[in-house]
């Protein structure tokens, strides 16, 4: 931090945190390359990344980024997506008073005959993954979760015949009555 | 207004409704039917370039002085990557331009086709906003938008990439009143609480300091009035940035010069030392700054900017305020008169002692020389030369652009053309350029060094075609003198390629191009060397042959604070020199 500049400002910390940031745009050509070249081009990270047009009648598409920095650098993150012309808002869900509710959705495809299978499809179930797809060598599990959920169940698979799977990133939106 | 056109007829329709009258351009096969339409009007001017870059510091040099929009109208693929440079530049020291580029039809893009590129993949990053125009009906609307968003909150630069199948379709044009943005709306009023804030802040300042920049000349000749007036109001001392020059007059008794890197010692000294800074439209660069965990240390800090990603960027600041400047100083000067607030004048005085002090330091005093002309000197007498008259200054990047900031005072906005941020060597000239065609009948110059004058020297075709009679004033020591300095404060004195060898004979250059050489190398017969320069009615290159070795100082060195400057006399101490940057200062840049 800069020396005595500190009057009535926090304490600038140098502890990384990891944000969820709603952002709403114009659907046009280039915008998600926009959104990702500030990323790149300044150096911050993106855990996560996913997005889709969520109104069809106005073309705004909500981008949804999980990211993880100091808090001066979030705040120029912030800033810095809300200079991007076609920016409607951004909303950073990790500074309201209760935690964002956080989705993701994953493919997890495991193969294998015998006890480990057995051992697969029972643990699927605890998960509450859904088998979506089949044959006598294999499964195709559907999870949603939370992050740390799918983590887990992606971990417990690994010694069951885990052979790939695909998330869709975090999907994300405030908790109560307000929008975001 | 709304009727049947092509789109290249859009394109000169809305130039004329946005009331462009002169764009800067180089024609080639994706834009030609926009040069045909432009074949058959007369409102808008075309001022053909012989380098696409040289266009867009046109464009820039005549929005900075006019703080109209620029235009520059360049073809697909290399006409495009050739305007990289200034479109960067203008990113970076906020200057509004619309680019329009030509593309190869809808149909082709994506094949690699010739003279093909991803024009809108390529200035993403160095425009402030662009577009790819898919289809005719969406052109006007496109056009418009463009020069909103390019003039509107911080300005910038803006592309618009027209696929020439788009400019032959036809379709239904409309005027810019109907244009209003979905997204894109600067907020210009400051937060009130926090204006009264920052004006309680300032009257109870012992030790206060306006820093001011480039913004204050963006937001218009109302908001420099603005500045003038707080200044006389509280009687703070106040100093600049490079980009913000001539919003404060430089004869004015509060001026305490530029500040940073080679700025002068009381502004530095100043910042170091005050217990409130108020920065107006300026962005905490890194040349200004210095070390930063040393960067004015014990300060409360207010910064008012339209961009809010500036506040808190490189310095946390006590109190951001954002939104326009002159609607922010305007507020703080009526607040500061409506609440009859008065400043504690024993404190000021005090202050203003203190600056004396340091002012007596002369930091810009440099040794004299009878037998070579001294950079300095040529500049103090150019100075002379131009007082009484209506006049515009460009540069370009190196020693001679921090001479021509620290020796030529400005009294008024949009007099001073120079490439802060992105420092292009190669703008001064065309940017004279595009001065000129604003202000045909002022005197314009372009202080140079022998380095940058290279960069886009073919520009002077374009001086004589277009009668436009600039004065390139080059500052020449045959060295990459900026380089060369740097060199000898970093790298033990090894001259790695900072000396320029094979030097033209710039006399013989000019005349074959039909401009005038003049060449001084005695610094007796300088001035009657700037009288002949500045009487010639057309350009003229000046070789001003000027001391080789000279150095730039008071310079703060990299890695050092506001308060360890370093003065010419102590430089020519060659262990001085070699010791002034540490370790850690000789990793950055």
């Amino acid at each position: 931090m800069q020396q005595g500049s500190a009057y009535f400002i926090e304490e600038v910390s140098t502890v990384q945190e990891t944000h969820t940031l709603s952002v709403l745009v114009d659907n046009e050509p280039g915008v998600l390359a926009r959104v990702i070249g500030l990323f790149s081009g300044r150096g911050y990270n993106i855990d996560s990344l996913t997005v889709s047009e969520t109104s069809h009648e106005e073309h705004i598409s909500r981008i949804t980024i999980v990211t993880t920095a100091t808090p001066p650098v979030l705040q120029q993150i912030r800033s810095q997506l809300g200079r991007l012309v076609p920016v409607h808002e951004v909303a950073d869900l990790s500074t309201f008073d209760v935690a964002p509710l956080e989705r993701e959705l994953a493919l997890i495809k495991v193969t294998g005959t015998g006890d480990k299978r057995v051992e697969a499809l029972r643990l699927a179930d605890a998960f509450r993954a859904t088998v979506i797809d089949a044959t006598a060598e294999h499964f195709v599990f559907e999870m949603t979760g939370r992050q740390n959920k799918i983590e887990q169940f992606i971990s417990i698979m690994q010694p069951l015949g885990l052979v790939e799977v695909c998330r869709t990133g975090v999907v994300a939106l405030r908790r109560g009555p307000n929008k975001t | 207004m709304t009727r049947q056109m092509t789109g290249a007829e859009m394109v000169i329709q809305a130039l004329k409704d946005q009331g462009v009258d002169h764009i800067f351009g180089y024609p080639g096969g994706a834009v030609l039917p926009i040069y045909d339409e432009i074949f058959q009007q007369e409102d808008i001017r075309h001022i053909l370039v012989r380098h696409e870059q040289g266009a867009g510091h046109a464009a820039e040099g005549y929005a900075r002085s006019t703080g109209k929009v620029g235009v520059l109208l360049v073809t697909s693929g290399p006409g495009a990557t050739n305007a990289v440079t200034p479109l960067a530049d203008a990113l970076m020291d906020s200057i509004p331009l619309v680019c329009i580029s030509g593309q190869v039809p809808t149909s082709l893009i994506g094949s690699d086709a010739f003279q093909e590129c991803d024009t809108s993949g390529i200035t993403r990053p160095c425009t402030k906003h662009n577009y790819l125009v898919r289809s005719v009906e969406e052109l006007p609307r496109i056009l418009h938008e463009a020069f909103y968003v390019a003039r509107s909150g911080r300005p910038g630069p803006v592309v618009v990439d027209i696929p020439k199948d788009v400019q032959f379709a036809t379709g239904t044009y409309h005027g810019p009143s109907n244009v209003s943005h979905k997204t894109y709306h600067p907020q210009l009023k400051g937060d009130l609480d926090a204006v009264r804030k920052a004006v309680d802040m300032l009257v109870n300042a012992k030790k206060p300091i306006l820093y001011t920049g480039g913004g204050v000349i963006n937001s218009g000749t109302e908001a420099c009035q603005m500045l003038r007036e707080l200044v006389a109001l509280t009687g703070f001392p106040i100093t600049s940035t490079l980009m913000g020059l001539g919003a404060y007059p430089a004869s004015g008794k509060e001026w305490l010069g530029m500040l940073g890197m080679h700025g002068t010692y009381e502004a530095n000294m100043a910042m170091h030392e005050c217990d409130v800074m108020l920065c107006v439209g300026a962005r905490f660069d890194d040349r200004i700054t210095g070390r930063l965990d040393a960067f004015s240390p014990n300060s409360k800090k207010i910064h008012i900017d339209i961009d809010p990603s500036s506040i808190n960027k490189i310095v946390q600041v006590d109190l951001g305020i954002v939104g326009d400047v002159g609607h922010v100083l305007e507020d703080m000067v009526r607040i500061w008169r409506a609440g009859g607030k008065k400043n504690d004048k024993q404190d000021l005085a005090t202050w203003w002692e203190r600056i004396k002090i340091w002012r007596k330091r002369d930091c810009l005093a440099y040794r004299p020389n009878e037998d070579v002309i001294m950079p300095q000197y040529a500049l103090q007498r150019l100075s002379e030369k131009l007082k009484g008259r209506d006049y515009y200054i460009t540069t370009e990047v190196g020693q001679h652009q921090m001479w021509a900031a620290q020796f030529l005072g400005f009294e008024e906005p949009h007099r001073w053309m120079t490439s802060g941020g992105l420092g292009t060597m190669g703008y001064g000239f065309p940017a004279a350029i595009g001065v000129q065609t604003a202000h045909p009948e002022s005197l314009v110059v372009d202080i140079s060094g022998d380095g940058s004058v290279q960069m886009n020297i073919q520009e002077l075709a374009t001086a004589i075609q277009h009668n436009l009679p600039v004065k390139i004033m080059i500052l020449n020591n045959e060295h990459l003198g900026m380089v060369r300095q740097w060199q000898q404060l970093l790298h033990g004195n090894r001259l790695s390629n900072s000396y320029v060898e094979a030097m033209p004979d710039f006399v013989k250059l000019a005349d074959a191009y039909g401009a005038k050489g003049i060449v001084c190398d005695k610094p007796d017969k300088l001035d009657a060397a700037i009288d002949e320069m500045i009487a010639y009615d057309g350009p003229v290159i000046f070789d001003c042959r000027v001391a080789k070795l000279a150095n730039c100082f008071p310079m703060i060195p990299s890695g050092r604070a506001h308060n360890d400057m370093l003065f010419s006399d102590e430089a020519e101490d060659e262990t001085m020199i070699a010791n002034a940057i540490g370790d850690a200062g000789k990793k950055l840049v």
